[in-house]
């Protein structure tokens, strides 16, 4: 079913192509608005922001969340800041070059018009949250301020101290609380979407557990939005919060949505290092550190071995004795190369012997010129929060040694594909934000993800659903008592009991830390044919150990978290192997995704335009039958495609 | 290090509650607390599944619940009173900040949800704090509609005032003022809302109107008065000061003169 796949990239010029799909979408009148409905599931930035901007259309939006409050969706945690095409720096920013960056940045693996179009409304964004009351930083005149992120040259990112994700989300959920209040939004904080229903052939609502009370909840609507986020927790240890996980957009990849580009995952440089057995949390030092932080390790071995032996402090190294290898390897953009680049550099240094904690995972990011260059006062109104988070974990102060960082699982650019108007390959259901694959190709450039959410929340997704929902109006509610809601529901009961019925003696997390050490290790920074195999393998056995041990206690009527985990857990054994077979078929170095065998003799990564240059989308063809690839062929019109080089 | 815990272990919210005491072992210093609960759990996860264990009484309510997410102090999620403080003995930390390195070894600590009446139990360690979004419908947004908003620098902005309205937009509303507070008050959070959109010019137009309504709906949904204990800024994880429930008063005090 490859003719699945239609992109409905609109012709013409590229600047033009998203004025162009406006032009032809089909509205929705205001007073046909109101009988129509609409299920948004997730409420980060894209999720709040797309309820609360049908809610003002006047649609009849139900939003879901797994939080107590849509406030706590992940977003909130978004550090450094969010990219916009404004050019207020004066140093030839522009739409195009926001563009450019973000192909470039993504490996030339995504597609040029929705890159294009996300540059164009990043303006707009940020109009729109200062209008909200984001209180973005502000230059001594009252102008907003900007500061520099990873794999660009110019100064375009707004920030809110270290909590511009805080901010934004803030916004977006006041706004959506604007619209509970005018009813036009009903909100159900902790409930869970555990399925997808499908009524003739097209998305008609969910079935969610209600968290609190335990029981199985049907909702219906005319359209059903996916605004989940990513699957990082596959690997249990990454930056994303704890309930983060892959289920909602893995139900619909079951019940027929294409999974596009699973292997693409985001490994951030800058992480804590993780510091035992008993960790299970990854905690992220915002990119805008490299702004002013510079990565370092010894270049004498017997400087590390007595750093590890705790016999010498970092900053008793002299400065010739220090090896600064971002800025050795890239001379052009040095700290502030891309994540995927930053990510393998310091992995290479700590192979080679050179890591400077205890396990030999981890490098320095050293604040000491910027101390020196900028003042206290400034390094503390650009960092302060970042630094005093960092010495509430460590106990060690950065204003006086460096921070002790390490690659981490951040983000996953691939996810549900969409269509240009991100709707899914099921009629009806449409994802937004990270929970699609469209717009980071294989690597996420910084502060790009809150600009996504919110482009696609905003501006994009209220205009493209009304095109199908143009013709929907006269259709009578969903109702749900149809069989489709009944079978769904069935199912999902037969998932819960069949878990209850296990009584086994491990544990969820134990099972979840063996399946994350699997994915770390052969499906993370550095991935092989024979490891990847393995992987496949290594990840049934562990399927097969969880369904014959694993302990849920409890019952289902009650709150009842390690129900939670294990249904979660469930699908993050499915997402690990595709991502894993995805990996495996792509035999190319690009982006996030390192194959050892497509590299270059400097180690560099080896992309490989002649056989590779699509989207993977996979197609779900049951139970242990092996999903089917399709292939969406990636043009490139109006960029030429170049090897990524950022030495000058 | 060791421990001794004391938890409340309550099943729903029309149970009665109860404390259990467990004992805990071989925790890192460098863990933090809620790894600590964590390895907790799955001790008690394995326990009760261990027949001898039961019959030693080792444990009889399964895991303790308690809510959770980003583990990095901004999602405002964990919300746990330990030792008689909101979020434990380290000042100006969520839950999930706080590390055992805090504690002394072989000490007992007593853990107890979130108490107010504005919060109900819903299990264990975990509260239903849905009255925070119901202030927040109450008024704590500005009016703007999507797409109608004029270019970011159109509207300037000193430096102190965008600082000084991110100090009090830096909430994340986790409800710790609340459970300090000896009248189970709610003032600081909605200060921190209407103070941080009072100081922009954009949240100018609909100051008064939006602290006469949150005020109107903190009373209404049962948290009390303030009485300027200043308890609730001393436990907020954000040090967020009670100087802007002094900005909130003011704006109270023009609607009400408006009336």
């Amino acid at each position: 079913m490859a003719d699945k796949l239609i992109s409905k990239i609109p012709d013409g010029p590229l600047a033009e192509k998203w004025t162009k799909r406006k032009s032809e979408l089909r509205l929705v009148n205001p007073n046909n608005r109101r009988k129509l409905e609409i299920i948004v599931v997730g409420t980060g930035l894209g999720g709040a922001s797309a309820a609360a901007s049908l809610g003002e259309l006047g649609y009849n939006v139900k939003v879901f969340c797994i939080s107590d409050s849509p406030r706590r969706a992940h977003s909130i945690a978004a550090q450094g800041g969010i990219n916009a095409a404004k050019n207020y720096q004066n140093d030839n920013d522009a739409v195009y070059r926001l563009f450019y960056d973000t192909i470039k940045g993504g490996d030339y693996r995504s597609r040029e018009a929705n890159v294009y179009r996300l540059a164009e409304v990043s303006a707009a964004i940020i109009d729109q949250c200062v209008a909200q009351g984001v209180p973005f930083a502000r230059e001594y005149g009252g102008y907003l301020a900007n500061r520099s992120f990873g794999g660009v040259q110019v100064s375009r990112t707004f920030y809110a101290r270290g909590q511009t994700g805080q901010q934004l989300l803030l916004g977006a959920y006041a706004a959506l609380n604007r619209q509970v209040a005018a009813g036009t939004v009903t909100s159900y904080p902790r409930h869970e979407m555990l399925d997808l229903v499908i009524v003739n052939g097209q998305a008609k609502g969910i079935i969610a557990r209600n968290l609190v009370t335990g029981k199985l909840e049907r909702f219906g609507a005319h359209a059903v939005v996916i605004a989940t986020g990513g699957y990082g927790n596959t690997y249990f240890l990454s930056t994303n919060a704890m309930n983060s996980n892959g289920s909602a957009a893995w139900q619909c990849y079951k019940k027929g949505a294409y999974f596009a580009n699973p292997c693409f995952a985001q490994i951030h440089p800058t992480c804590i290092p993780v510091h035992g057995e008993q960790q299970c949390k990854l905690t992220l030092m915002s990119e805008s550190l490299r702004n002013d932080g510079r990565i370092w390790v010894p270049k004498k071995m017997e400087d590390v071995m007595k750093l590890r032996k705790k016999e010498i402090k970092p900053s008793q190294i002299p400065e010739e004795d220090r090896d600064y290898y971002l800025e050795r390897r890239y001379p052009a953009f040095g700290n502030l190369v891309p994540r995927d680049v930053a990510s393998r550099a310091a992995k290479e240094r700590c192979d080679a012997g050179y890591g400077v904690n205890e396990t030999g995972l981890a490098v320095f990011l050293d604040f000491s010129d910027a101390i020196k260059r900028l003042g206290h006062q400034r390094v503390q109104e650009r960092y302060g929060n970042l630094f005093d988070m960092y010495f509430k974990i460590n106990n060690v102060s950065p204003w006086e040694e460096p921070m002790m960082i390490y690659p981490a699982i951040h983000y996953t650019m691939g996810g549900i594909w969409v269509d240009y108007d991100l709707q899914t390959t099921i009629p009806g259901l449409y994802a937004i934000g990270e929970a699609n694959f469209s717009d980071h190709g294989g690597n996420r450039l910084g502060a790009s993800a809150l600009m996504q959410g919110l482009a696609d929340g905003y501006f994009v997704l209220p205009v493209t659903i009304a095109d199908y929902l143009s013709n929907k109006f006269a259709e009578p509610k969903t109702d749900i008592n149809d069989p489709a809601f009944d079978e769904a529901e069935k199912a999902v009961q037969a998932r819960i009991d069949k878990l209850f019925s296990i009584k086994g003696k491990k544990t969820v997390d134990s099972l979840h830390k063996k399946l994350g050490n699997i994915m770390w290790e052969y499906v993370g920074m550095a991935r092989s044919e024979e490891g990847l195999k393995k992987a496949i393998e290594e990840i049934k056995e562990l399927k097969k150990e969880f369904y014959e041990d694993v302990c849920v206690p409890g019952d289902q009527y009650q709150f009842n978290q390690e129900l939670e985990k294990a249904l979660r857990l469930e699908d993050f054994f499915e997402i690990g192997e595709l991502m894993a077979r995805d990996a495996l078929n792509r035999n190319e170095s690009c982006g996030g995704h390192f194959r050892i065998e497509s590299q270059t003799e400097e180690g560099e990564a080896k992309r490989d335009d002649a056989n590779y240059m699509y989207v993977a989308a996979w197609e779900y063809k049951g139970e242990d039958k092996e999903p089917e690839l399709h292939k969406e062929p990636l043009k490139y019109e109006f960029i030429e495609v170049k090897t990524r080089n950022y030495k000058e | 290090m060791d421990f001794n815990l004391k938890i409340w272990r309550q099943k729903n919210a029309h149970e009665k509650g109860h404390f259990e005491t467990y004992h805990i072992s071989g925790i890192e210093e460098d863990a933090s607390f809620l790894e600590m609960l964590d390895i907790l759990n799955e001790q008690l996860i394995r326990e009760g599944n261990d027949p001898v264990a039961v019959e030693r009484g080792c444990q009889s309510s399964g895991p303790v619940s308690f809510d959770h997410d980003c583990r990095e102090g901004i999602c405002g999620a964990c919300s746990l009173y330990i030792d008689g403080r909101a979020h434990g003995p380290d000042d100006h930390v969520t839950t999930c900040q706080l590390f055992m390195r805090h504690f002394k070894d072989g000490a007992t600590i007593t853990v107890e949800p979130f108490r107010s009446p504005a919060f109900p139990i819903i299990k264990d360690l975990v509260v239903d704090r849905s009255a925070f979004d119901k202030i927040l419908q109450a008024g704590g947004f500005i009016s703007v509609r999507t797409g109608a908003a004029q270019d970011g620098n159109a509207i300037l902005i000193p430096h102190e005032d965008a600082e000084k309205s991110m100090d009090a937009a830096a909430c994340v509303g986790c409800g710790a003022c609340v459970a300090t507070c000896k009248n189970g008050s709610a003032m600081l959070f909605v200060a921190a809302r209407v103070s941080s959109l009072a100081l922009l010019p954009q949240g100018r137009p609909e100051a008064a109107r939006r602290a006469k309504n949150m005020v109107a709906k903190m009373e209404e949904l049962g948290f009390g008065g303030c009485t300027n204990t200043r308890a609730c800024e001393m436990e907020c994880p954000k040090g967020i000061s009670i100087d802007h429930i002094a900005r909130l008063n003011r704006e109270f005090l023009k609607a009400k003169f408006r009336d």
